[in-house]
């Protein structure tokens, strides 16, 4: 036996210094389909209990959607279960172009390639595209997954300083001479819920000749009037070169992702991306769910604007009740605490109340910005609205943190 | 001496601090570890100092260590002769 004890403890200790840190991670149990109400187990053994739903990335409440389970299911009738191969060798069903093509035009771009999720699509697109010659300037408050990406490829790296268009203007000056220059943003930041300035972004790369490249991932099917995401919201259509999103969020939250955008730099991705030559892509059942959701928000923005008037209500209603909140316009709506410990009480004591949302801390946000991050669904009805507010504020009375300034919040209980 | 150490933190300051941050950072204040600098967006600092005084800065010396304060970054210019 090679996991010898020595050894064993080696992994152990590391995972006990991950609990005394107080970062160790637990999953919820769910028992019930994503939705707006859900049955959950927690801790495990608990006794299970059925809960509003605050914190899924279900923005448009498709998730369990009958018309996309029947799509699905009829899916896995016609196309099978799995390809049993990558794309290019015999991977690569009518369906899945069917995908892409209809992403292609939904979110307004020349062409659409489908990863098995949006990490991979982010993983791969850097070192698919760019090399040696090539830089690429990031905000420094991009998902992830786009980090781990520019780790990936060969070529330079620098930030700029979250959404300041000044600081990006000097990098942009700073590495003129690069072969090609890629702006990188998220479309809607998840931590924050806060919008890129796709329009001045773009604005400046025509100015200094770079690309633009937009993780939409919290944004595709909701964000701008029709839902095409961040770059309908800021007038910039057919102006970002590169798109990825995932079909994992709003899309029916399954999973998959995809790059979309400029035809050769598509293509390059179907040449050279690895997450795409070196694994199965999305199985026909989630492509065949994907079709479906998008027919229904190509045909109607009912779902949209249903979230957008959640949204305006529950922004309202924290705002009112005396909560501090991060200012916007996203249905990503952090309540903050700024005190860790806090963040967790206070999401234990939702729980308690029925209402089911997760507390955010260093190192996932910045240390003092310890927050409760709601996300709001069309799959939302009023009354759901008015209990979890209604929890919210009990909680809040209880803690004493109702129209409190961050500072009074910080004295109270600290950084 | 200390026209480096101030070149250095007036750098950290510009390049990393928002503008309605008012954290005082000194020349012992954690960059890293203290959540001022994340271990991305060190290669930024990395490429002043590189080009500021025309040296390279091997990967395996640009640790999260190495950047962590700048005091700790002067110990490290200093095995580049620089002072």
């Amino acid at each position: 036996m090679a996991f010898q004890d020595d050894i064993r403890a080696i992994f152990k200790s590391e995972l006990d210094g991950i609990r005394a840190a107080g970062i160790f991670k637990e999953e919820r149990i769910i028992r019930s389909p994503q939705d707006s109400e859900i049955e959950v187990e927690f801790p495990a053994g608990a006794k299970q209990q059925r809960v509003i739903n605050m914190c899924a990335n279900n923005y448009l409440g498709l998730s369990s959607h009958p018309e996309v389970v029947e799509a699905a299911r009829k899916g896995l009738d016609h196309r099978g279960y799995g390809m049993s191969s990558v794309r290019f060798i015999c991977g690569t069903q009518d369906i899945h172009k069917e995908l892409e093509g209809k992403l292609t035009s939904f979110l307004g771009t020349e062409d659409t390639i489908l990863f098995p999720s949006c990490m991979d699509a982010n993983a791969g697109v850097f070192e698919a595209v760019l090399n040696d010659q090539d830089v690429m300037i990031s905000d420094r408050l991009v998902h992830a997954s786009i980090v781990d990406g520019m780790r990936l490829a060969k070529a330079k790296q620098d930030t700029f300083k979250h959404s300041d268009m000044g600081h990006l203007e000097e990098k942009l000056q700073l590495h003129a001479a690069a072969r090609v220059k890629l702006i990188i943003t998220d479309g809607s930041f998840s931590m924050d819920g806060d919008l890129a300035k796709l329009d001045q972004i773009v604005a400046l790369a025509e100015k200094y000749k770079a690309m633009v490249f937009v993780d939409d991932s919290h944004a595709s099917g909701f964000i701008g009037r029709t839902g095409r995401g961040t770059h309908e919201h800021c007038g910039v259509v057919g102006k970002i070169d590169i798109i990825t999103t995932t079909l994992g969020k709003a899309l029916g939250g399954a999973s998959g992702g995809c790059v979309s955008g400029r035809r050769e730099l598509v293509e390059l991705c179907r040449q050279k991306a690895r997450p795409y030559l070196f694994s199965n892509t999305i199985p026909p059942v989630v492509v065949s769910g994907a079709n479906a959701v998008l027919d229904l928000i190509s045909k109607t923005t009912e779902r949209r604007d249903k979230l957008e008037k959640n949204t305006a209500f529950w922004r309202k209603g924290l705002t009112e009740a005396g909560l501090i909140i991060k200012e916007g316009e996203t249905p990503i709506v952090p309540v903050m605490l700024f005190n860790a410990k806090l963040s967790q009480d206070f999401a234990k004591e939702l729980y308690q109340e029925g209402i089911y949302a997760v507390g955010f801390f260093f190192p996932v946000v910045a240390k003092g910005q310890a927050r409760i991050r709601t996300q709001l669904s069309a799959a939302h009805d009023q009354r759901h609205l008015d209990k979890a507010l209604a929890a919210f504020t009990k909680v809040g009375k209880k803690f004493e943190i109702l129209h409190k300034s961050k500072q009074e919040i910080i004295d109270r209980y600290g950084m | 001496m200390a026209e480096l150490k101030d070149t250095i933190l007036d750098y950290v300051k510009k390049e990393y601090l928002e503008e309605d941050d008012d954290r005082e950072i000194t020349y012992d204040s954690p960059l890293i570890s203290g959540g001022i600098v994340d271990s991305f967006s060190m290669v930024s600092l990395k490429r002043f100092l590189e080009t500021k005084y025309a040296i390279q800065i091997p990967d395996a010396k640009a640790t999260p260590e190495a950047f962590d304060s700048v005091n700790n970054i002067l110990k490290m210019l200093e095995e580049f002769n620089v002072r």
